[in-house]
């Protein structure tokens, strides 16, 4: 069971309260009208699957609703940090606050 | 005039509180709850339970969405309803009303069942930009649960630390309950409010007969 930390809440919630909503950061091509298929089929359809750190979106689902980001050890599942979308990762704080493991925080 | 004004002219909120001699029933009427209090009464045994359960069915709750941070918003929302607005996972009541935090841009608010129009008129003439308010009054209902072994009851419903350093007075948290979810509420010492779903009254009714088995439970008004 993970313990994830909602930039919102500002608390670790039990992973029950969370769902996985893919990666994260994709961005939409500006002129779909005017792209290639090789663009549109990227932004739709191909991911990636790193080995090791990967940014995700998570959902909030019975807490606050929200969606926020989080980047995942695919090898180890430790989550190295959470942030609010729009916000770009502080991993110097994620390492204090990400992953303590408790409420305390 | 402005857009505003001209679109709340030509809208018509509605009333949905039944009027007249329309019967309503609340999410657990089927439990027949008020039996059980006779069950109570008969054995004098009101407060020989571990766990009392009350339901406060029919009230009016209200979903306010808007911006916390948007120019006016909280001034106006603390103006129409004298409360103030309150901070992450806290609320603020004043007996009659109770405004939740359930995200940053949602609160919740329970006023008496018979406030519902007009607060939610009031709501919407006061707050500023781009908000919403539903009333959502049908969806939920308020169950209340006290007692010297309410909080172990809550320990096996919910992953959610319930201690008292975690979970002071007045703090809400919207988390699991069950297999269903509740928006949790400590209301005093020894007392909780879980406002949970309609369409999961009766399994949660259920559930928490189950998990205050061993501790008895008293059902009150």
């Amino acid at each position: 069971m993970l313990y994830i930390h909602c930039p919102y809440c500002e608390e670790h919630r039990s992973e029950e309260e969370f769902h996985y909503k893919g990666q994260a950061h994709i961005a939409r091509p500006d002129d779909p009208d005017n792209c290639t298929d090789v663009e549109w089929a990227d932004f739709i359809y191909r991911r990636d699957n790193p080995r090791g750190e990967h940014k995700e979106q998570w959902y909030h689902t019975v807490g606050c609703r929200k969606f926020f980001n989080a980047i995942r050890d695919t090898q180890s599942y430790e989550i190295k940090t959470t942030y609010k979308v729009g916000e770009q990762p502080d991993m110097a704080a994620g390492i204090v606050t990400g992953q303590q493991g408790s409420n305390a925080s | 005039m402005s857009d505003r004004q001209e679109r709340d002219q030509t809208r018509v909120w509605m009333q949905q509180l039944p009027s007249g001699d329309v019967r309503v029933e609340s999410p657990l009427y089927h439990a027949d709850l008020p039996s059980m209090m006779a069950i109570n009464d008969d054995a004098g045994a009101d407060t020989a339970g571990g766990v009392a359960l009350a339901e406060l069915p029919l009230q009016a709750h209200l979903v306010i969405r808007g911006r916390a941070e948007a120019p006016g918003f909280q001034e106006s929302l603390t103006q129409a309803l004298g409360l103030q607005v309150p901070t992450r996972l806290s609320s603020v009541s004043d007996g009659s009303q109770t405004l939740r935090w359930i995200g940053p841009d949602e609160w919740l608010l329970t006023a008496p069942a018979s406030q519902a129009f007009d607060i939610e008129t009031k709501l919407r003439a006061a707050l500023p930009g781009h908000v919403a308010v539903v009333d959502v009054s049908g969806g939920n209902t308020i169950l209340l649960l006290s007692g010297l072994h309410a909080r172990s009851v809550l320990k096996k419903s919910t992953s959610y630390d319930v201690s008292d350093r975690n979970f002071p007075l007045g703090k809400v948290v919207t988390t699991t309950m069950g297999k269903s979810q509740a928006v949790i509420r400590r209301v005093d010492e020894l007392g909780w409010e879980l406002i949970i779903r309609r369409s999961f009254a009766d399994y949660l009714w259920l559930w928490l007969q189950d998990a205050s088995a061993e501790y008895g439970l008293s059902v009150h008004e």
